[in-house]
């Protein structure tokens, strides 16, 4: 009843900011194009919500402040802002509310889950309404072949190859071992890996299972150990892996650990202890501390505090579908969707050209270490290439 | 051979905590040939109990040792509260109907308590402050945790203590004659609802010091976890024969070193076509076994017109 309450108000209070914008835009003689930012605006990753906000609303105000003409008139962006609350249900109603609104594009969703259902919504309006999300890495998302949704992060499936390569360059095992939770995200990511490292030479013992459930890893990392493995990675999430690197250390396996993002997180520290110490572990994406000056400069000029997770990328995301229409002159969706396919924009995350999926091609993973309970950034991987984290940084420093 | 021993060390570590929870399966089912599926849910109720005065004292300072020991403390007569509370609701009133009914009010109980505690503690998996320090030591290459010597050391003293209190003492004696025949042994003076009531909340004491024990032996406690273990535990009941109290502790030590072997070798028995993630089924291929093979378990001699 109470979410019900609020959501009502947020929309309400939201279509009206939107309409007093539009009575303003009209009174200075310049056509209003609205897009919108969707994002969890309240419950638990709330902050992250409001950060992604962030970045939309930042690129909004810069285009604005320089000044867009589109087809000879003067242009003025502005940003309506909904809350999906995480939840896919909220989602594909505030989506329907965007597409009703009518508009010219949409930086969002948050959440993978959220993002795959919404996006048929925006793919069904006429014509279908362009959407980049910067935060959703689920494969799916971008695998629905619909031609308006775009995404300016990493996908899960590159991780895997990102963090074998990373394993095989930097801690050289001569044999791993891979376990994962027999879920599609686990067994995915380990399928990946274990692909990756026997290309890159590496030995893998035969793949162990526990599910989304084990905490007891003891027998599975009783026979690791027989064979004594350099290196091991699980493909899960940081409820069971935490377990099963407080375990493994318990028993005495010496070998290097390496989790996907499900565990690449900061309850680690909570969960595997002092075992958590020299974890590596992988996310997609880059950290924003990563991003370029300019943009963390204006970010905290303007907000106050420094961004907290993916604003980089829908501050980006929201300046493609900008530049997408001065290219094509024209806010319609339908005029301005062929530009973005093909756009190339030199963004505060780097370079974004888009594959024929809507992915974005030599997306960025970053490998993290745990160190004394906090997660570091020590590598970037792009196309292939490893740069170290300091390198990285300096170069966008530039 | 190192592998082999260390995979027993794990089974003993997982069997004795079997076992304690089968204790208390086996003796209700001993007195009132009921299984109370809520049982499993007494042990996750005891380690969240367990946590939460954790995360309070943890902070202010007292030894470590203190700290758990005031944790368990407090679980235990938390869990006994709910043992007796849930006799009283859901079982007594049900005395004398058909057997299905209160087997329905125990799994509706058990899902109650599960929901109670997910919004109490959360849904997410809490990470149990592991705050003694673990200790490993080595036996013949295979390695032993000084938590896992704790488990075993308590769940023997816990099993003589009470094989102690069934079979030497007065209550112990009120007990088995309840178990043996309600109306006669209540023809004798004794109190039979007020010993069906002591045996759920002796139960749940059990249950209690065995959700610590399991919290912080896997550092991780969660609303679900104790409908698994309950299972299992149930499985090695059933393993030594339901309702008998030997046969609970030997079915669950048997259970978890089969378990535990069973997941490590069953990849190099199958050519990896069964992986260690078979490691639930066996519990499971074991209840299955037992009942087809020989329903009475193996130390149950008078289950059979019981059951």
């Amino acid at each position: 009843m109470n979410r019900i309450h609020v959501l009502v108000l947020a929309m309400v209070l939201a279509a009206a900011s939107g309409c007093s914008d539009d009575k303003k835009a009209a009174a200075s003689g310049k056509v209003s194009v609205v897009i919108g930012s969707v994002a969890p605006l309240t419950g638990g990753i709330a902050h992250l919500g409001k950060d992604n906000e962030n970045g939309a609303r930042l690129a909004i105000e810069e285009a604005n402040a320089a000044g867009a003409k589109l087809d000879g008139k003067d242009v003025v962006f502005d940003l309506i802002s909904f809350d999906d609350q995480a939840d896919p249900k909220v989602g594909t109603t505030v989506a329907q509310k965007l597409v009703d609104t009518k508009v010219a594009g949409v930086v969002g969703h948050l959440n993978s889950g959220v993002t795959i259902p919404a996006s048929a919504v925006y793919n069904g309006a006429s014509p279908p309404i362009p959407m980049i999300t910067g935060s959703a890495t689920n494969p799916k998302v971008t695998e629905q072949g619909f031609k308006n949704v775009f995404r300016v992060v990493g996908r899960d499936d590159q991780q895997g190859p990102a963090i074998a390569n990373y394993l095989a360059a930097t801690v050289k095992p001569k044999l791993a071992a891979v376990i994962d939770d027999a879920t599609a995200y686990g067994e995915g990511l380990a399928n990946e890996v274990e692909k990756t490292l026997t290309a890159a030479g590496v030995k893998v013992l035969p793949r162990e299972r526990g599910s989304d459930k084990t905490t007891d890893w003891k027998a599975v990392l009783t026979k690791v150990k027989g064979s004594s493995p350099d290196a091991v990675f699980y493909g899960g999430m940081d409820a069971t892996g935490g377990p099963l690197l407080r375990q493994g250390r318990e028993l005495g396996l010496k070998a290097i650990f390496s989790f996907g993002d499900g565990a690449c997180t900061d309850n680690m520290k909570q969960l595997a202890g002092e075992a958590s110490d020299g974890l590596l572990c992988s996310q997609a994406g880059i950290p924003p501390q990563a991003a370029s000056k300019k943009f963390l400069d204006a970010y905290k000029k303007r907000f106050n505090i420094d961004p907290i997770l993916y604003s980089p990328f829908t501050y980006d995301a929201t300046n493609l579908l900008i530049e997408a229409m001065k290219k094509a002159n024209s806010a319609d969706p339908a005029k301005y969707l062929p530009e973005l396919q093909k756009i190339d924009h030199a963004g505060a995350t780097g370079r974004i050209v888009f594959d024929a999926k809507g992915d974005r091609s030599d997306a960025e993973m970053t490998i993290f270490t745990m160190k004394a309970g906090k997660l570091l950034p020590i590598a970037i991987i792009k196309s292939g290439k490893t740069v170290a984290y300091e390198d990285f940084v300096a170069q966008a420093k530039k | 051979m190192d592998i082999f021993i260390q995979q027993l060390i794990n089974g003993l570590t997982l069997g004795a905590v079997y076992a304690v929870v089968a204790l208390g399966y086996t003796m209700v089912y001993g007195i009132i040939q009921l299984i109370n599926f809520a049982h499993g849910e007494v042990v996750m109720v005891g380690a969240m109990v367990a946590y939460s005065v954790i995360g309070v004292l943890a902070p202010a300072g007292l030894p470590p040792l203190a700290v758990v020991l005031i944790a368990t403390g407090c679980a235990i007569p938390v869990c006994m509260l709910i043992g007796y509370a849930m006799e009283r609701a859901a079982y007594r009133p049900l005395r004398g109907a058909p057997r299905l009914a209160p087997l329905i009010t125990a799994i509706g109980i058990s899902i109650i308590l599960q929901h109670v505690a997910m919004m109490i503690w959360s849904r997410n998996p809490l990470a149990f402050p592991q705050i003694i320090k673990v200790e490993s030591y080595s036996i013949g290459g295979a390695t032993i945790t000084s938590v896992q010597i704790a488990i075993i050391a308590i769940s023997i003293l816990m099993m003589a203590g009470l094989a102690a209190l069934v079979y030497r003492t007065k209550l112990g004696t009120a007990m088995r004659a309840t178990a043996h025949n309600p109306q006669v042994a209540g023809l004798m003076g004794i109190d039979a609802n007020r010993i069906i009531a002591l045996t759920f909340v002796i139960g749940a004491a059990l249950a209690a010091v065995a959700g610590v024990m399991v919290a912080s032996y896997y550092g991780i406690a969660h609303y679900t976890m104790g409908s698994q273990l309950g299972l299992k535990a149930f499985c090695a009941a059933v393993l030594g024969g339901i309702g008998n109290v030997p046969g609970a502790m030997l079915g669950g030590v048997l259970l978890g070193v089969v378990e535990a072997l069973g997941a490590g070798y069953i990849g190099d028995l199958t050519g990896n076509v069964f992986g260690s993630n078979y490691q639930d089924v066996f519990a499971f291929i074991v209840l299955i076994g037992v009942l087809v093979l020989r329903p009475s378990g193996l130390l149950g001699e008078r289950v059979g017109d019981r059951a």
